[in-house]
């Protein structure tokens, strides 16, 4: 069953909510870009976010972390019951939030493995972790992503190819043990060797930290042949329009946005340019 | 948001102090009779005052060079003392010999702890002189000497005498005649033929009083197909008055001699530190100049190799950080003069709180020099709108067949790289400080260990307290 109400409830009210979203705005350089997004996920749930390019999904994931560039107007975003809206993203982090980008930029000159030093003490902090631990646990994520050992002394993102970006940035994520995690098209530019083995880290990550909450926002249905979401939303200018479940993918891998867009009585753009409103 | 000028000192953990007790102290200023006191103060050679005393009168002579970008004008030479002598004994060879109340300065700047560690040879100037200086047995026993410039002169005059102000004559600029009339301390280094010293050799210098010059004399000799690696550091208190330092160092490295020369200049904000370094490379011979300027309220350095025989080879890599009233006019010069040598330059600046770092160069490749190689690159790093940051880089080629390539950039922190950082919990000081890191990897991936840990260490101190 797929609800139309625009909202991402589903039905387990029970459990308390690990991230709430409610009626967000964003603008970037005066422009309006997320119309009111809502969302709800509890701990332990994968979320697939999917929708066509423009629609809003990396503005969702940087405003979420918190980036000064995408401003947020209204609404509320909770972890954890706690309002993250006025904090740094580094606070975020802190509070375990993650954010694995879809370009992560390069650091020249940091090693990749001096950093994730660095991170992992800042975003675990209390848990104490000696050299020798945090050695032996990034040697075997590595391991299990398939890395080359000499990654952790390459500089951060420094000339590295595609897949090795998207799979520091599983690393990461396997490293830093968000509470919530929110993945921006982990396998874009990736060929399909390569959405495996980022989806194999995925999913160890939701098998080790079951209570881990993990936002999937995905361009293309491929990935979900390896990562199961419990939910599903569509996102259309800037609003989650539809959510459902895994039949949602289906329906988007056979006939594509438009029915979808047609049944909520939504002009279809697809071949209109992006234009400001 | 502007910094106190208190915020500025507070972090250099190096800005205390001693009370004088000083075996002698010359008066204020500089003239003949200073420079014949000084000389007589060490029993000097008659050719060594007869050097001092020509070297005065080309500083006198010689105008303030007008093209710095800072004031040197404001440089009150009268106000200066020229010789202090800490204690009647110098380059003593136990540590329980020094005087204590600069063994306790030493022993808070870490020096024998160090030397135990992981040094060849150390020696420690404080003032004009050296007062503790040690080599290990085994290299002393191949032959190697590393002694203070005094007793360099003293033991071994003619080898001194050879090439004393050769590479760097008194008449060279103001500031090599000023150290020249009145030098004092300082290295000397011969390391014989096919010689390798595999661990660094290192001097520490420590300016005390206010108003201090120091001049050292540095000459290293690595003879034919030898090794060494030499390693300085530097520190100062805080006054409100200005210090001078203002060595020459002189580098002759022979046939398939392999010398590197390591600086990490950390003065307090209040000392000028002008600097003459040259080195000459003979065929098949490396130089390497490993410079670091973190300290001093101006800095004026450009270390030079000229590459006299063919294959040789001269690394220069120069790093600088400007924060707050510093001026850290910095760089390096190459001269090929024989054919198939190599060259590279790399100079890395971060400027920040309004802080000035400027690249000077010069690459020169004579007719003849055929077949040679440079490459130049200068990065530059701005923290902050205020600061500044500015080239100065000057190429003369006289021969066709060459290869000289030159890279520039001038770059800012990111805010796609800050939220990076920051996405992963680092706050944003501590962003900044990796990548301020990240842009020196190259120099500090260069030094030893406990030299690199220092270095990031002081990068971060130089980081905090100053974002808003």
């Amino acid at each position: 069953m797929t609800q139309t109400n625009g909202t991402a409830h589903t039905e387990h009210t029970d459990a308390t909510p690990l991230f709430e979203v409610d009626d967000l705005h964003v603008s970037v350089e005066g422009r309006e870009i997320l119309r009111g997004v809502n969302l709800r996920v509890r701990p332990g749930e994968i979320h697939a976010l999917m929708g066509r390019n423009g629609s809003g999904k990396s503005t969702l994931a940087n405003a979420l972390m918190g980036h000064p560039k995408y401003l947020v107007t209204s609404g509320r975003v909770r972890l954890d019951g706690e309002d993250i809206l006025g904090l740094k993203p580094d606070e975020r982090a802190r509070l375990g939030l993650f954010l694995a980008f879809q370009n992560p930029i390069s650091i020249p000159g940091v090693g990749t493995g001096n950093f994730l030093r660095a991170a992992v003490k800042a975003v675990r902090g209390t848990e104490s972790i000696n050299a020798v631990q945090f050695r032996k646990e990034l040697n075997e994520r590595m391991q299990r992503l398939q890395m080359d050992p000499s990654f952790a002394t390459r500089a951060l993102n420094e000339g590295f190819s595609g897949g090795e970006k998207k799979r520091a940035e599983m690393l990461q994520l396997a490293m830093l043990k968000p509470r919530l995690a929110i993945l921006d098209e982990p396998d874009s530019g990736l060929d399909i060797d390569a959405v495996r083995i980022v989806s194999e880290g995925i999913n160890l990550v939701h098998e080790q930290q079951p209570e881990t909450g993990l936002l999937l926002i995905t361009h293309y249905q491929r990935i979900l042949n390896y990562i199961k979401p419990d939910t599903v939303h569509v996102m259309v200018k800037g609003r989650i329009v539809e959510s459902g479940g895994a039949e949602l993918v289906q329906e988007l891998e056979s006939a594509g946005y438009a029915p979808i867009l047609r049944r909520l009585g939504i002009e279809d753009e697809e071949e209109a340019p992006v234009s400001g409103r | 948001m502007a910094v106190k000028a208190q915020d500025l000192t507070k972090d250099y953990k190096y800005g205390f102090s001693d009370p004088e007790q000083y075996a002698f102290k010359s008066r204020r200023g500089l003239d003949r009779e200073i420079v014949e006191q000084i000389s007589g103060y060490k029993h000097e050679p008659d050719w060594m005052l007869q050097f001092r005393l020509r070297a005065l009168e080309i500083f006198l002579k010689k105008p303030m060079p007008t093209w710095p970008a800072a004031n040197l004008s404001e440089i009150d030479f009268q106000n200066i003392f020229y010789y202090v002598r800490p204690s009647e004994n110098t380059a003593e060879k136990n540590w329980e010999d020094v005087p204590s109340y600069i063994k306790d300065t030493f022993d808070k700047l870490g020096i024998p702890e160090a030397e135990r560690k992981f040094l060849a040879g150390v020696s420690a100037q404080y003032e004009s002189e050296v007062v503790y200086h040690s080599i290990r047995e085994d290299l002393e026993k191949q032959g190697v000497i590393f002694l203070d410039m005094d007793s360099g002169l003293r033991e071994y005059p003619d080898l001194v005498k050879e090439y004393f102000g050769t590479i760097i004559p008194a008449a060279d600029n103001k500031f090599s005649a000023l150290n020249s009339a009145v030098w004092s301390g300082g290295s000397f280094i011969y390391v014989p033929k096919n010689t390798h010293v595999e661990i660094p050799l290192q001097a520490y210098f420590r300016i005390n009083a206010e108003n201090m010059g120091q001049f050292e004399r540095t000459l290293i000799i690595a003879d034919e197909g030898s090794r060494v690696h030499y390693i300085e550091g530097c520190t100062a208190p805080i006054y409100s008055s200005d210090s001078l330092h203002s060595a020459v160092v002189e580098l002759i490295a022979k046939r398939g001699a392999h010398i590197r020369y390591t600086t990490i200049q950390n003065w307090s904000n209040n000392v000028y530190n002008l600097v003459t370094k040259r080195a000459v490379a003979y065929e098949d011979a490396t130089v390497e100049w490993v410079d670091g300027n973190l300290g001093s309220k101006v800095t004026m350095k450009y270390p030079a190799v000229y590459l006299l025989g063919e294959r040789a080879r001269a690394e220069i890599l120069s790093v600088a950080f400007a924060g707050q009233g510093q001026l850290q006019d910095a760089g390096g010069k190459v001269v090929h003069v024989a054919p198939n040598t190599t060259s590279t330059i790399t100079s890395k600046s971060i400027s920040k709180d309004g802080g000035r770092a400027a690249y000077r160069g010069l690459l020169k490749v004579g007719k003849g020099a055929e077949h040679s190689k440079a490459f130049v690159r200068c990065d530059a790093l701005l923290l902050d709108e205020k600061s500044r940051s500015d080239t100065y880089p000057s190429i003369e080629i006289d021969e066709e067949r060459v290869d000289i390539g030159h890279e520039a950039t001038v770059s800012k922190v990111s805010d796609e790289q800050l939220f990076y950082l920051q996405s992963r919990g680092l706050s944003e000081t501590e962003a900044k400080t990796m990548i301020v890191n990240g842009f020196f990897e190259a120099f500090t991936k260069e030094l030893p260990m406990e030299y690199a840990v220092e270095l990031n260490r002081l990068l971060a101190l130089q980081m905090e307290g100053s974002i808003g």
